[in-house]
């Protein structure tokens, strides 16, 4: 255990001194939630809701984008460490792969719940009302898992990638479409019947509607079910991401 | 007592072989060098005998230990600076120092005692709480060896430790490496292809080219053998020269790059004779120098070129090699 928390250590420090970059990874969330939710409050009716309006809705699909971001960043950025040789220092101590994962995982993870929490403190001041205390802890229990989920994801891609050339490539040919495809912006239900089965398989889906249903009450999809089927994808993710950075070369 | 025994160890990639079945053993307490030119195979036996690859066959150990069957116990016992820089930059010198305990489960007090006294050591106390991304070059190196002597290896790998460096930085760096070998009687192993690194630093050398160990000894002995003195004469006929050249008194002659290296007994003595000899010839002569063999020309003798050149023929080499993968 003692690896592991050495290992989130690092990327908890090097997280707290780049200022730049949290605030730089805060200005898309930020911008979305600006945009669409003010944009589109007075447009948009929520069908069947009970009666919440777009912003509200928005805001756990803002917070979920948040943490999705910053964790598969955070996975990738093994990417940084192994062009700057520091890898190399890890992978020569007599620690296993194993440990250095799950500590790159819970540090990645950890600075995405972060970055998602200061999205939800900011909709607090533009008009998200918050139901219980119980909600809250449930909307953190989901961006959890959701961050360590795709930041195992995150690693699972670098170790298959030689340098950060193939980066754009991932952003948007994978991860946007996990965020467009997950309900992070509009109700699944409304969405026409053939996408409906590619948003179930998105695990990302189960993560808004988990947070939607702690912060607002109400979700799509059953929490329980939610709960399963996110708890399952990041299980799978850490198993693949541990399997992939074993093989990994330097 | 062997610190590292080395047995036909072979690494090939695809059909390139870069380490080609070389054996060697180190004594404890020694400074050994594996000198040889970009390319010649000598990162690729440290990557091996550190167990960051495997090797396609042969067998070493290190410490007594297998490095293919016990890799912790190996880790365990070496400490290693690589070529590359291996340093977090976004932390302090203080935190990459700790960063690296925490890994070797060294305990916390003995952990922040030996820090302070590594840092003391290479000279960067002062410096502790700055990001390493302000640190020089030199400063980082130094860090490095500190840190690769944190968990008290008793092997020591150094892979081009003074690679990039400025004359004054890489002398002081020499004098670390001398002082530590003395006075904590660690082995050393370390790579260069600098010829005045190896002959400064190394009580054994290894001189290795195209994965192959062409000879082996300490760098008094190896000069021995190339024999006598050195006489490098720059001529425009400097192929004709080296073709016929002879006298009882010359071993041998290369040629190389517009220049040629006789080998020859007591030159002071001969010298006269052999710039009658280039007259009688009629070959045109730039300059004549005449000095004792240095590892360069060791160098040459066994390989018939010099380790410039050499490096060159590297770099074709894998540019070649780069091509072919391409199509």
């Amino acid at each position: 255990m003692d690896i592991v928390y050495t290992l989130w250590l690092r990327s908890v420090k090097r997280y707290v001194r780049s200022k730049s970059r949290i605030v730089g990874s805060l200005g898309m969330p930020v911008f979305f939630l600006l945009a669409l939710g003010f944009g589109l409050n007075s447009v948009v009716q929520i069908p069947g809701g009970g009666g919440e309006d777009y912003l509200q809705f928005l805001v756990p699909g803002i917070i979920a984008m948040s943490v999705l971001f910053t964790s598969v960043f955070s996975g990738i950025q093994i990417i940084w460490d192994k062009q700057f040789g520091f890898l190399k220092e890890t992978l020569v101590a007599p620690v296993s792969r194993l440990e250095i994962m799950l500590g790159q995982t819970l540090g990645g993870a950890t600075t995405a719940v972060i970055q998602g929490a200061f999205i939800l403190i900011l909709s607090l001041f533009i008009g998200l009302k918050l139901t219980t205390i119980t909600g809250f802890v449930i909307a953190f229990l989901f961006m959890t898992l959701i961050g360590i989920c795709f930041a195992a994801f995150g690693i699972a891609i670098a170790s298959k990638m030689e340098d950060m050339h193939g980066f754009q490539l991932i952003m948007n040919f994978v991860v946007f479409p996990i965020f467009g495809l997950s309900g992070a912006l509009f109700p699944i239900e409304s969405l026409p019947e053939w996408v409906i089965p590619l948003t179930l398989i998105d695990p990302l889906t189960y993560g808004v509607e988990g947070i939607r249903y702690g912060l607002l009450g109400t979700s799509a999809i059953h929490p329980l079910v939610c709960l399963a089927a996110l708890g399952a994808s990041t299980v799978v993710m850490i198993v693949v991401g541990a399997l992939l950075f074993r093989k990994a070369s330097i | 007592m062997t610190a590292i025994h080395v047995e036909n160890l072979t690494k090939r990639f695809g059909n390139f072989t870069a380490v080609d079945a070389i054996s060697f053993d180190i004594k404890k307490g020694e400074i050994f060098g594996l000198l040889g030119p970009n390319g010649a195979g000598k990162t690729t036996t440290i990557s091996m005998l550190s167990t960051l690859l495997e090797p396609t066959s042969g067998k070493a150990r290190v410490n007594g230990i297998d490095i293919q069957k016990d890799q912790d116990g190996v880790r365990k016992s070496i400490g290693i600076v690589f070529q590359d820089q291996s340093l977090d930059e976004e932390l302090t010198a203080w935190e990459n120092m700790d960063f690296h305990g925490r890994l070797y489960r060294i305990p916390k007090e003995i952990r922040e005692e030996r820090i302070t006294d590594l840092l003391h050591l290479v000279e960067l106390e002062d410096r502790k709480e700055s990001l390493v991304k302000t640190f020089s070059g030199g400063m980082r190196r130094r860090l490095e060896i500190a840190r690769g002597l944190l968990h008290e290896p008793s092997v020591l790998f150094l892979d081009e430790p003074t690679l990039g460096l400025d004359p004054q930085t890489r002398n002081h760096l020499w004098e670390y490496i001398l002082t530590l070998n003395q006075t904590k009687g660690i082995t050393i192993i370390l790579t260069t292809h600098y010829m005045d690194e190896a002959d400064r630093l190394c009580g054994r050398i290894a001189i290795i080219d195209q994965g192959k160990i062409i000879a082996m000894d300490t760098p008094d002995e190896l000069k021995d053998r190339v024999g006598g003195d050195v006489v490098t004469v720059s001529s425009p006929d400097s192929e004709r020269i080296a073709a016929e050249i002879s006298a009882p008194w010359i071993f041998g002659a290369e040629q190389h790059d517009g220049q040629v290296t006789i080998r020859l007994q007591s030159a002071e003595e001969h010298i006269t004779e052999l710039i009658r000899l280039f007259g009688e010839r009629g070959y045109a002569i730039a300059s004549v120098s005449i000095h004792k063999p240095t590892l360069e020309d060791v160098f040459l003798h066994y390989t018939g070129k010099t380790i410039r050149e050499d490096e060159a023929g590297a770099t074709d080499r894998i540019r070649m090699r780069m091509m072919g993968r391409r199509h």
